[in-house]
């Protein structure tokens, strides 16, 4: 009797093991999270629209019915992006998050504090190797620095009521996001 | 062969308990800091970079780009003030004032995480759709058949969830549980 307590004690402790590596491991091995789903529909470097979720078919779970969506999925191993993103009638807003679906920063148009979000996207490196002059020339400009060298901006914008729909999709249709020496020319 | 009886038992005991815990914890939102007011809950944390284990887990599991904590916060309900699970069939009404936001929208999800189809294609109300009284507070009604008023339709559905999104918002991770912040209550008001 004693044995088989000992044993279930043992089997439970082991399964407090297996309960924190499945935790762990999960998001290296999901191929349903948001960042898989969106990289077959998503080509990289461009923002693509995504269609207004309705019951029958959505990108993602969870999304707000309210908002217009778009996506820029990013790779910056061939150097920096540069986003700009219009500001809507009545709240847009632009999130980052990296390949494994976490969020790093957001911006939104109020506290972007002009008539549009306009930020350059690097990593850590690329902005220690930026030439001083530039960072100067670039002071009035917003860096972000993406952790991952992939990842996705989710660029969003409000419709307060449903007739408004169609501008917060204009807001969205004007954004853009290409590698910086692409812009440039 | 006792040996081997004893680990094989201890392993299924292992695999069970683990398992069990790891899909338990991912299908009810296990990850740390929770702020619960009333019948709402929210997890700031996950919108961030500081997101634990247990929200990391979910998010990959769902499928879902978390509301990111500079953008806003979504507060979620699957259950009523009094722990009843939110029921298509009846008529739920959610009422009150919202802390302040920029704006805010309430939308209404199965347990998958997919709008509700419905007869006049309504799946949200945002802050400005909605129809106030003259003191500021709102009552919006979430049930099956049409209503007066903010109807939020159910479609029918056994259960559902309630998503409330605040957007440009203070509430965040620093805001604690307690009286200062105002939540709309849920009630179930009746049941057929």
């Amino acid at each position: 009797m004693i044995r088989w307590l000992l044993l279930l004690l043992g089997g439970a402790l082991l399964g407090g093991i297996v309960h924190l590596a499945t935790i762990i491991v999960l998001p290296r091995t999901a191929t349903q999270d948001a960042y898989s789903r969106l990289s077959p529909i998503a080509p990289v470097n461009s923002v693509t629209t995504l269609p207004e979720p309705t019951p029958e078919k959505a990108v993602m779970p969870l999304m707000d019915p309210a908002f217009a969506s778009a996506i820029c999925r990013y790779d910056l191993s061939q150097g920096p992006m540069k986003l700009t993103v219009p500001v809507g009638l009545a709240y847009t807003s632009v999130s980052f998050y990296t390949n494994r679906d976490i969020a790093y920063y957001a911006i939104n148009d109020r506290s972007a504090g002009r008539r549009a979000i306009e930020l350059d996207l690097m990593t850590p490196a690329q902005r220690a190797e930026m030439p001083e002059d530039e960072e100067i020339t670039a002071a009035d400009r917003l860096i972000v620095e993406s952790p991952s060298l992939t990842g996705i901006i989710a660029i969003r914008a409000l419709a307060p009521d449903a007739g408004l729909m169609p501008m917060a999709k204009r807001t969205i249709y004007a954004a853009r996001c290409q590698r910086s020496d692409v812009a440039k020319k | 062969m006792r040996l081997l009886f004893g680990t094989l038992f201890a392993l299924v005991v292992a695999a069970a308990v683990g398992l069990g815990a790891t899909y338990f914890a991912i299908s009810r939102g296990a990850a740390f800091g929770a702020l619960r007011i009333g019948a709402w809950t929210a997890f700031p944390k996950t919108g961030t970079q500081d997101a634990d284990p247990y929200a990391r887990a979910e998010i990959a599991r769902t499928g879902r780009l978390p509301v990111a904590l500079g953008d806003g916060l979504m507060f979620v309900a699957k259950a009523d003030e009094t722990g009843k699970r939110l029921d298509g069939r009846c008529e739920v009404s959610v009422a009150g004032v919202t802390p302040s936001a920029r704006f805010w929208t309430l939308a209404l999800y199965n347990s998958e995480g997919e709008l509700v189809p419905n007869s006049i294609n309504r799946y949200a109300f945002t802050s400005q759709e909605i129809v106030r009284r003259s003191d500021g507070s709102f009552e919006i009604v979430v049930a099956p058949r049409a209503n007066p008023g903010n109807w939020l339709p159910t479609g029918g559905i056994e259960r559902y969830t309630l998503a409330l999104r605040f957007y440009d918002t203070a509430v965040g991770v620093a805001t604690k549980e307690g009286r200062e912040i105002p939540m709309p209550t849920i009630k179930t008001r009746s049941c057929p």
